[in-house]
């Protein structure tokens, strides 16, 4: 285990306004794994998320990358660190093309320099994107869309790559084979934080997961640990699961 | 009446060109980083003050100056978004347009009493020895200092629409019009990619206002005429399309002729308002959608 970790987030609080959306939360992600973070609508999932990525100022604590600060470093220099995001909604740009999202995805100087290698990585990954690839995409499905928003965060070059609700809005098959995709990515080395409502699909594929509840963390663990313990099943996999 | 019209079309298409370029720059500004710049008009003002001071007096081709006057205002759309509407864009959209409409009317009414104090308020035109050349077609008048400022606006919004499919930080400017928020966790510096489009607009203001001075005139007092012109354009033609906006020039140009044939000289800028009241009641969903 290195000495620290890829990303650490200590006693971190956040709010809209008068709304206080976070409240100290400590939470770290090692090289190479696969975390996943829980918790019901409102917990604080987003908001943490838009708060490493640089979009959102945390009101207090700190936000560690390979042991340095990001506080005040701005988003699109948080990007160029190695960290990519894949934001809840898609939120492509409804008027470019396929090819345009994954050419604006490589948009740092050092995810420039390896573009043409990336892009073939991200073809293979998702094949549909190549045969696609002319296409505006509003003009695609929802999965291929989702495709796309993980194809044009790729192309960043990230060490850790955040997902935001990627399934969300998804047929259940499209699911899995997203999710199955991230198997895959993490395979490549790419470090992975993935926030889910499917908590039965990320515990899975998550090697260790926090719980969010009210802007706290609430329990931690490894997917087994979690998907055994009382409390999750019944808060987070409904009654019938708690009895199972 | 009718026998003038298909003159008087071939005079509105010219003008619906420069329309087109004035509204393309104030499309792209308010397109990008929600901000409405409503001294539009006094920076095409200032385009054509430019052209005029050149041939004054050093003798230069006004068409020739463009290569001068764009870069020109390129630097002074970037001093400008950095003092002033730079300021504007930390703010949400809504925020964002009520601001910069404050700013923008202090900075048309700063740029208007500018310009009386540096070239007083005559009214201005570029005279060049070809000024009078016309050429037939179809037994219609077609003047060429007009016919080539149309050729050059076409020429200019097909540069401008390259720039934003196939340069790098054009489709950043893009992406950034698209939705900033994702644009800045693709990696861009949304900033940056405002001072660019800025920039770009307002040397789009300046080329226009080199072509009003050569085949038209300008006076200090155009801006408000030329802000109002290209808004209209632009709700007639939405945002996002350069082409679409120059289209819309056309159309408005054409209206404009039709008008003032059958109306009489004085209906010539009504029909503009017209169409923004038609296009406000069928499109409720407001202004400047997509």
């Amino acid at each position: 285990m290195p000495e620290h970790a890829l990303l650490e987030v200590e006693g971190v609080a956040a709010s809209y306004g008068p709304f206080l959306a976070l409240s100290d939360v400590t939470l770290s992600l090692r090289a190479g794994e696969i975390v996943a973070l829980l918790g019901s609508n409102g917990a604080g999932k987003s908001t943490l998320i838009r708060c490493i990525s640089g979009l959102l100022r945390p009101r207090a604590g700190d936000i560690r990358w390979e042991g340095a600060s990001l506080s005040g470093v701005p988003a699109h220099a948080i990007v160029e660190r190695g960290i990519a995001v894949v934001p809840e909604g898609r939120r492509l740009f409804p008027s470019m093309t396929v090819e345009e999202h994954l050419d604006l995805g490589a948009f740092a100087p050092h995810a420039r320099a390896e573009r043409a290698r990336r892009l073939d990585e991200v073809h293979a990954i998702f094949p549909v994107l190549r045969e696609r690839r002319k296409q505006l995409v509003r003009s695609l499905s929802g999965g291929q869309q989702q495709m796309v928003a993980i194809g044009r965060a790729l192309m960043a070059a990230p060490r850790l790559l955040i997902l935001d609700e990627p399934s969300l809005g998804l047929a259940p098959r499209v699911v899995e084979s997203i999710l199955g995709v991230l198997g895959e990515i993490n395979g490549r080395g790419v470090s992975i934080l993935l926030v889910e409502q499917n908590v039965h699909a990320a515990l899975g594929l998550a090697h260790r997961a926090y719980i969010l509840e009210s802007g706290r963390v609430a329990g931690e663990g490894t997917g087994r640990e979690l998907l055994d313990d009382p409390h999750v099943r019944r808060a987070y996999l409904g009654p019938l699961a708690a009895r199972s | 009446m009718i026998a003038v019209l298909p003159q008087q079309l071939v005079l509105g298409l010219l003008i619906g060109g420069l329309y087109g370029l004035a509204a393309a720059g104030l499309s792209l500004v308010f397109g990008v980083l929600k901000v409405l710049n409503v001294a539009h008009g006094e920076l095409i003002m200032l385009g054509g003050y430019g052209a005029f001071w050149l041939f004054a007096l050093a003798g230069v081709d006004p068409f020739a100056s463009l290569a001068l006057v764009i870069p020109a205002t390129t630097v002074l759309g970037a001093v400008l978004y950095w003092a002033l509407f730079g300021w504007v864009v930390r703010y949400q959209e809504e925020t964002r347009i009520k601001n910069s409409l404050l700013i923008g009317f202090g900075l048309a009414l700063a740029l208007h009493a500018l310009a009386v104090r540096l070239w007083t308020a005559d009214e201005r035109s570029i005279t060049t020895r070809y000024a009078g050349s016309a050429v037939e077609i179809a037994g219609l008048t077609v003047p060429l200092v007009r016919l080539a400022s149309l050729a050059v606006a076409l020429a200019l919004i097909a540069a401008l629409h390259l720039l934003l499919t196939r340069w790098r930080w054009g489709r950043a400017i893009r992406a950034a019009a698209d939705d900033w928020e994702a644009a800045l966790l693709t990696g861009i510096d949304v900033r940056r990619a405002y001072l660019l489009a800025f920039a770009l607009g307002t040397s789009l203001a300046g080329a226009a206002g080199v072509l009003v001075s050569v085949g038209y005139s300008i006076s200090p007092s155009i801006g408000l005429e030329w802000t109002l012109k290209a808004l209209i354009v632009i709700v007639l033609a939405g945002l996002g399309s350069t082409f679409g906006t120059f289209a819309g020039g056309l159309v408005l140009g054409v209206a404009e002729a039709v008008s003032a044939t059958v109306f009489g000289g004085p209906y010539r800028e009504v029909v503009g308002l017209v169409i923004f009241f038609v296009v406000l009641v069928a499109r409720p969903q407001g202004l400047f959608a997509r």
